[in-house]
């Protein structure tokens, strides 16, 4: 099981690494999200280190969303999808395989761009930190529970906008918990109960998100 | 051999007296005639309590010392925002049970029941914004239960939306089914983290809303009514379920019947 | 009367809630009603076209 597990996940990160712009699309959408945000409110630094916590995050959120289809579309084009399920092996265990890798390749280097997006809209060295770790801790749960709905709407041809009104709606929480972490930081308050919020929520999805990922693409695949 | 062992078996499996029931009632020609019975008996009873109610509320109960008649709103916004919640319920459960018990009654309950608990969930965040108004002296305040509530018609119309684009019936179900059971696992980590969130900006403005000891003359008119609403929801949903009960089984002879009966 | 209608400075408020609360739900209530009817319609049409087509049961 760990061989099919592993081999999986080296497949889908030698695919992706053989088409770069699936890492760098999702990323240069990120920045260029950030960047509307000063040109469309105001370049002045109070405002923007107010509202910046809060701005990065629903970046974030986006571009996670917006990567969503890299991870079953092209599996289910080719009948890669209808192999696994059939294959002896537990889906649910080969599906968390295929959402490390989309955290891996969209969530990660979101992550090692966010301190030069947090200093261009004027968070404290403490926020910029925060935000790290709250990327580290809320980007996974973003493509665990994304991808329940990625597979919900896989086998549909027009599924990008019907997938947005699905899984933004569950993306609130961690948006909540996690601006609000790097504002409080910024602020100099103490944030571990944000971050013990964000560590639960995420084993919680790590449990059951799979299950209920794979539970759809039975449904959408039949 | 087949034909001695088929009755004995068949006797068998529904020796289980609840079971017997389900599947009879479940079973879509059962289910028709049952629930058309019933139908104008729940209905007229809704109406009554309704009507009741809404008199009861708008002209009986006492005063608000505080917010003078604008409270009365509270008649229409309570029960339907407690409705908006049951519904979503409901609809999870009804999902679960047709995609663990493969009972195609189930899957036509939890998708007739979207709309209707959608159609809740918006009268109440409009009664909430009318009462905002002399409230607060704004249409929209953030306050963590209206909040909560857009965020819940949010969730039912992702799943009127899925439902939609899913074009065979029987699929369609499954997947809101899944859907709706997450959004039911999620519901109160929203609710919580939206009501975490509204503490920290905004203390004070709402302290209006928050529960007032409710005054005996005033709880009676609320519970009337949240009993009407479900009783209301009851007899929309059996009118909806038996519609599409009706059109999926049109090539059965009961059908046929039925509507010879009714020409 | 008139007074009790008025419900202070609130009467607009008030009635626009219950008013919308009685249309939604009238509409929501009388929708399938109506779809009952055409769905009657409908199938009593197509027994009437093709009286034998593939009984079940």
């Amino acid at each position: 099981m760990y061989n099919a597990f592993f081999s999986l996940v080296k497949r889908d990160l030698r695919l992706a690494f053989r088409h770069k712009s699936e890492i760098l699309n999702p990323l240069f959408f990120f920045v260029i999200v950030v960047t509307l945000f000063p040109l469309g409110i105001s370049p002045e630094k109070q405002t923007l280190a107010e509202i910046g916590p809060g701005i990065i995050w629903v970046a974030a959120l986006l571009a996670s969303m917006v990567s969503l289809d890299s991870l079953f579309r092209s599996d289910f084009d080719d009948g890669t999808l209808e192999l696994m399920l059939l294959s002896e092996y537990p889906l649910s265990i080969l599906v968390l395989g295929k959402i490390i890798v989309h955290w891996l390749i969209t969530g990660f280097p979101i992550i090692i761009f966010s301190p030069l997006l947090g200093t261009v809209m004027f968070l404290t060295n403490d926020a910029i930190e925060t935000l790290m770790i709250t990327l580290l801790l809320g980007t996974p749960i973003l493509s665990l529970i994304g991808a329940i709905g990625m597979a919900l709407v896989v086998a549909l041809k027009r599924g990008g906008i019907l997938l947005s009104l699905l899984v933004l709606p569950l993306y609130i929480p961690v948006l909540i918990f996690s601006s609000n972490a790097v504002g409080s930081s910024m602020a100099g308050l103490s944030i571990s109960g944000q971050l013990y919020f964000l560590a639960a929520f995420l084993i919680f999805c790590i449990t059951l998100a799979p299950i209920a990922t794979s539970a759809a693409l039975r449904v959408s695949l039949e | 051999m087949n034909a001695v062992v088929n009755p004995n078996s068949k006797k068998q499996a529904k020796s289980n007296p609840v079971m017997t029931f389900i599947y009879y009632f479940a079973s879509p020609k059962h289910f028709y005639r049952i629930s058309g019975k019933l139908i104008p008996w729940l209905g007229w009873l809704a109406t009554i309590l309704i009507i009741v109610a809404s008199i009861d509320g708008l002209f009986f109960a006492p005063v608000d010392y505080q917010q003078g008649d604008s409270y009365r709103i509270i008649f229409v916004h309570v029960p339907a925002a407690w409705m908006s919640m049951f519904i979503y319920m409901v609809m999870a459960s009804a999902g679960a049970v047709g995609l663990i018990w493969k009972i195609k009654l189930a899957d036509v309950i939890a998708s007739s029941t979207a709309p209707i608990g959608a159609a809740f969930t918006f009268l109440a965040l409009v009664t909430g914004s009318i009462w905002g108004k002399p409230m607060w002296g704004a249409w929209w305040v953030w306050d963590a239960r209206l909040t909560a509530e857009l965020i819940l018609l949010f969730l039912y119309l992702g799943y009127m939306a899925l439902e939609s684009a899913i074009e065979d019936p029987r699929a369609a179900a499954r997947a809101c089914a899944i859907l709706a059971i997450v959004g039911v696992i999620n519901i109160p980590i929203i609710h919580y983290s939206v009501e975490w969130w509204n503490t920290l900006h905004q203390g004070a403005t709402v302290t209006k809303f928050d529960k007032p000891s409710i005054h005996i003359s005033m709880l009676i008119p609320l519970l009337l009514m949240a009993l009407g609403f479900k009783l209301y929801y009851a007899t929309v949903l059996l009118v909806r379920a038996r519609n599409k009960v009706l059109y999926a089984e049109q090539n059965n002879r009961w059908v046929k019947e039925i509507l010879k009966e009714n020409s | 009367m008139l007074e009790m209608l008025q419900m202070g400075k609130y009467g607009a408020y008030v009635w626009s809630s219950y008013g919308l609360a009685l249309v939604l739900m009238g509409y929501v209530a009388i929708k399938p009603l109506m779809d009952k009817k055409s769905i009657f319609k409908e199938l009593a049409m197509k027994y009437r076209r093709d009286p034998h087509n593939e009984e079940k049961q």
